[in-house]
């Protein structure tokens, strides 16, 4: 038994992790595309469907009642988890790209031509794309805090050029791409000293670490369930109240109105009024559950064992000739992107899938950063608490014969 | 050689290995001598959409047969579209037409096959069949 973790017995837990790829046994190194779901959590999913689904917040019915309880108890599961001073800046989501459009949306009446708008080099798609959406519409500009070849962010131009123009700035908590832990604690108070906004992503922290969202001090924070052991489909935007309260609602439906005239319709008070439309229910009361299956283990724990996975498989596939990690900051999590020397990392993402092994190729959905490093994109192994030393062996016996076949 | 044979041809030569080891080995070789696309095309027009890597077909007309050079940045991909090169060079716009590609299931690449692979075996055999049709179009104006 691993001192810090019984990860025999986790791994119990994840009945996907038992299954065969290619006649092997399947060794998942793609937790940061998503996670897989312990039992616990696909009972929560069954025992809805079998017992109490219904639709929420309207029914007089007893089922209608006990899903909007579970519903609104998973809702103070994610308040407490992030400690959120109020469940009401819970928004529940599709995950972190709908919160993000949700934030970028609302404050399309906000700005003006001539503001500034601030995103991270390293950036996924999604909190680069929505955020040139919004410059479009209101003649904003979009400017980048810039990042250097060990894969960490340069904040001196940033806080040269913050100023009274500056609106919003958005940042990942933790890089998808290259595990980078981001300095967002200084981003966030540099941002406030010229009293803009700060959105964090939080999909890729989620997992590792538990944010304490008063601590931050932060206005958005977004997350997707499924990056925590959560189903598909849904997440969660923390929003400050005064923030929350001033943006406009994000789409017009049921649950999200007052009272509804052909005349004037006036918006239901948080959080109903950013949660138009029938909710993801199931997935919403799984996400709660999936929060409560970390928290059972402890998410000191899962870091500190994900921490030493890191640095074994750090080390290990080092050794390797020709091996390059991109992300070599000293503060990042469990994540290691990479490439072999001249060889393309869909070569080496096919090969490994043949061995039962999975990885991620490509650019990951931040292609400024493979445009940084110029090259076409990596490979990148993220691991999870579940995951093993042995199957870190596997991955590095996995790399060393791509390597040889490749070449 | 017509199509069908050379298909059958690449069929028996797959069906002789026994791991997926040797197979993917086969296809790296069987990249290596591809016919290589000449450095002037390997341009924007000649990409291939719908691939993780990189990769480009030029097509060309010689005495009635469609001749096809390609490339990839990536090792595997450069054996793929080879594979299919083979299959559908030097052949008439019209058998390339008509030519089924069921001899992909049979080589065990069917994995390969899906739309949303990100290796768009399904895009390189259209856009082989793109370049005929539109040879054929030539031929019959």
């Amino acid at each position: 038994m691993h001192p810090m973790l019984n990860v025999a017995e986790i791994r119990k837990d994840f009945p996907i992790l038992g299954r065969q790829v290619h006649g092997q046994p399947l060794v998942y190194l793609d937790n940061a595309a998503t996670s897989q779901t312990p039992q616990q959590v696909i009972d929560v999913i069954v025992d809805y469907y079998s017992r109490y689904n219904a639709n929420i917040h309207r029914g007089v019915h007893s089922l209608s009642q006990e899903a909007t309880d579970a519903y609104e108890k998973a809702r103070i599961t994610i308040q407490k988890h992030f400690n959120i001073q109020h469940s009401h800046e819970v928004i529940m989501t599709s995950g972190t790209t709908h919160g993000i459009n949700m934030v970028a949306s609302g404050f399309t009446s906000f700005l003006n031509p001539g503001d500034e708008i601030w995103v991270s080099a390293m950036e996924h798609h999604s909190n680069i794309v929505p955020w040139q959406m919004l410059c479009e519409r209101t003649g904003a500009e979009l400017r980048v805090i810039p990042m250097n070849t060990t894969g960490e962010l340069v904040l001196q131009p940033f806080y040269e050029e913050l100023s009274e123009r500056t609106q919003l700035v958005f940042c990942n908590h933790i890089s998808n791409a290259l595990g980078t832990i981001n300095p967002i604690e200084e981003i966030i108070e540099a941002a406030h000293e010229v009293g803009a906004a700060v959105l964090i992503d939080g999909a890729q922290a989620a997992p590792h670490i538990k944010a304490d969202l008063q601590a931050l001090d932060v206005d958005f924070y977004t997350i997707s369930a499924h990056k925590i052991c959560g189903p598909t489909g849904v997440g969660a935007l923390y929003g400050k109240t005064e923030w929350l309260e001033k943006l406009p609602p994000y789409q017009g439906g049921g649950e999200m109105i007052a009272e509804v005239s052909f005349e004037k319709t006036t918006y239901a008070g948080l959080p109903h009024k950013f949660e138009a439309g029938t909710p993801n229910i199931c997935g919403g009361i799984a996400f709660g559950a999936a929060l409560d299956y970390l928290n059972a283990i402890g998410m000191d724990r899962i870091a500190a064992y994900e921490t030493e996975l890191l640095q074994y498989a750090t080390s290990e596939l080092l050794k390797i000739n020709g091996l390059r990690i991109y992300g070599e900051g000293t503060n990042k999590t469990s994540v290691i992107s990479f490439n072999l020397e001249g060889i393309h990392p869909y070569d080496v993402g096919t090969l490994l899938d043949q061995m039962g092994i999975a990885v991620r190729t490509g650019h990951h959905c931040a292609q400024p950063i493979m445009d940084f490093y110029q090259i076409p994109g990596t490979v990148r192994a993220s691991f999870a608490f579940y995951n093993t030393l042995s199957e870190v062996d596997r991955l590095v016996e996995g790399v060393k014969k791509a390597a040889q076949m490749l070449s | 050689m017509q199509i069908e044979a050379i298909q059958e041809e690449i069929v028996d030569e797959f069906s002789m290995f026994d791991d997926w080891m040797q197979r993917y080995e086969y296809m790296i070789e069987l990249g290596k001598s591809l016919p290589k696309i000449s450095d002037e095309f390997k341009t924007d027009d000649h990409l291939i959409k719908g691939c993780q890597s990189k990769v480009w077909v030029h097509a060309d007309m010689e005495d009635g047969k469609v001749v096809f050079t390609a490339d990839s940045d990536a090792i595997i991909t450069k054996g793929i579209i080879g594979i299919l090169i083979r299959a559908f060079s030097n052949q008439k716009p019209a058998d390339i037409l008509s030519a089924k590609t069921d001899f992909i299931d049979e080589i065990g690449l069917k994995e390969h096959l899906s739309p949303t692979r990100a290796n768009g075996l399904v895009s390189m055999i259209k856009q082989l069949k793109l370049y005929a049709l539109a040879y054929q179009a030539k031929i019959e104006s």
